[in-house]
């Protein structure tokens, strides 16, 4: 799946915050239309790592290339027209608002005629969307909000998803229907990096997959090869 | 003697019925989970347990007295201690200085006592100071000790919160999705944690998704669906209920 070129490459990118230095040299790659899932302690650097590619925080050293460019300390508006998707850890859209006003919000960078088809398009591929598109989006479930997050970064039509912890707090089916979507958006031509905790189901549907250690590299591999590894498995899977 | 009992416990949010009577008897000593969909009534029953909000209905009992009308500082000096889904930590303490806040305070209530710092008072302290590092072993985050809570990671954070509400040494505790966000491994220390904690004789009852945990730890298991109580039972058989598969496994 990795090209000569991948869309992203962080290479050596050292940040953090005020005098806490969270990434210690790390360095990512992910290749056009694949998933790779970033894995490790709490505390490692994952949300870190996708902060900073996202803009939100600026590398002290290093370098992060998108499609050939260093975007590295430009800002997320920067970043998101360049093609990247943000989905943070937690949901945060606007929960006083409903359904279809919470995608229009997703689109408010476009400046195109096709905004209306667009979202008509996301909620015919997300039927849990459509039945609820004018409740407000505060009343949804969780994994609810986490999908209605994920099709609101689609409507920039991303080349890639950063995407934190899509699990968290959601129920099995839930977990089954976000996993299920991940994969949807993937199969669709959209590269996606995820950190989650639930390492094992990321790692079963990731192609490639990176372990940070109090922000460095510790191991890189496919999904599979980290589920086998017996070091993988005793320190970050849970045995 | 039930530790904990729940009688037709209501509690409705703008005409929705959030939990619609429900009966749970937790007795001294048990670890019991609580499971159910997003959106069934759990986290809404803890909150009504421990006074964060007011019920609608029915009676919730801690060692036979009556505390459904109770305030949530009440009802924690009472030994029934929580942790919540969504944590929030002081951001410019210390990891330490954050467990510090959870130290029953009226052990030494008398101001006087506290100004001119007694040996008790000092005693006490020590005692705290040391318990809260002990603590923060536990959960991985000794090395944090000094750091500010606010330059924790979201995982992190929750570790913390689950050190602080053992804190004051409860006799009940409530736990509310201890694990999400936090690493398979620390995971494991977390649930061996609780079992130990179900050794010394204390009582559990743990909200989870994580059904590794779940499962593995659990004495008896109680389902919530739609603010109901649709199953109860020992974990295996939970596990091939058809009615719990239906509404919440899923397949």
């Amino acid at each position: 799946m990795v090209d000569s070129a991948p869309l992203l490459e962080l290479h050596e990118v050292v940040a953090g915050y005020e005098e806490v230095e969270v990434l210690r040299g790390v360095s990512v790659r992910v290749g056009a239309g694949e998933i790779v899932s970033i894995i490790g302690a709490n505390g490692a650097g994952k949300s870190t790592l996708l902060r900073t590619v996202f803009g939100m925080v600026s590398p002290r050293a290093g370098s992060i290339r998108f499609d050939g460019t260093e975007i590295g300390g430009r800002a997320p508006v920067d970043v998101l027209k360049r093609g990247i998707g943000y989905v943070p850890q937690g949901r945060c859209n606007f929960p006083a608002m409903s359904v279809e006003e919470n995608l229009e919000m997703g689109a408010y960078l476009r400046r195109d005629g096709k905004i209306r088809a667009d979202i008509d398009a996301l909620l015919a591929r997300f039927p849990v969307l459509a039945t609820k598109r004018r409740d407000a989006a505060g009343t949804l479930s969780g994994g609810q909000q986490q999908i209605l997050e994920m099709a609101i970064s689609l409507l920039l039509r991303p080349r890639l998803l950063l995407v934190d912890e899509p699990s968290l707090g959601l129920d099995p089916r839930m977990v089954e229907l976000v996993f299920g979507t991940i994969a949807t958006i993937n199969r669709e031509g959209t590269a996606i990096l995820m950190v989650e905790q639930n390492a094992k189901k990321a790692l079963s549907v990731s192609h490639r997959a990176f372990v940070l250690e109090l922000g460095r590299n510790r191991f890189e591999g496919t999904g599979q090869e980290l589920l086998d590894d017996p070091d993988v498995r005793q320190h970050y899977l849970g045995g | 003697m039930a530790l904990l009992e729940i009688r037709g416990l209501v509690k409705r949010f703008l005409g929705v019925t959030a939990v619609g009577g429900v009966d749970l008897t937790v007795a001294a000593g048990e670890l019991v989970s609580l499971i159910g969909p997003n959106g069934s009534g759990k986290t809404t029953l803890f909150n009504c347990v421990t006074g964060y909000l007011g019920a609608d209905d029915g009676r919730v009992l801690f060692r036979g007295a009556d505390i459904t009308r109770a305030a949530p500082h009440r009802i924690a000096r009472l030994g029934l201690g929580r942790t919540f889904q969504h944590v929030s930590v002081f951001g410019r303490l210390s990891a330490l200085e954050n467990l510090l806040v959870f130290v029953q305070q009226h052990q030494e209530e008398n101001l006087l006592a506290r100004l001119v710092r007694t040996p008790r008072v000092r005693r006490l302290e020590a005692e705290a100071v040391a318990r809260a590092r002990t603590l923060l072993d536990l959960v991985g985050l000794g090395a944090k000790a000094e750091a500010p809570a606010g330059s924790l990671s979201y995982g992190q954070r929750k570790l913390l919160a689950f050190a602080a509400a053992l804190m004051p040494d409860p006799e009940l505790i409530l736990l509310d999705e201890p694990a999400a966000a936090v690493n398979p491994t620390m995971i494991n220390q977390m649930k061996d944690h609780i079992l130990a904690l179900h050794r010394q004789g204390k009582t559990v009852v743990l909200v989870e998704h994580n059904m590794d945990v779940v499962m593995d730890i659990s004495q008896r298991v109680v389902v919530l669906d739609h603010g109901q109580k649709i199953a109860e039972g020992p974990p295996a058989a939970i596990r091939r209920d058809p009615g719990v598969i239906e509404a919440y496994f899923g397949r």
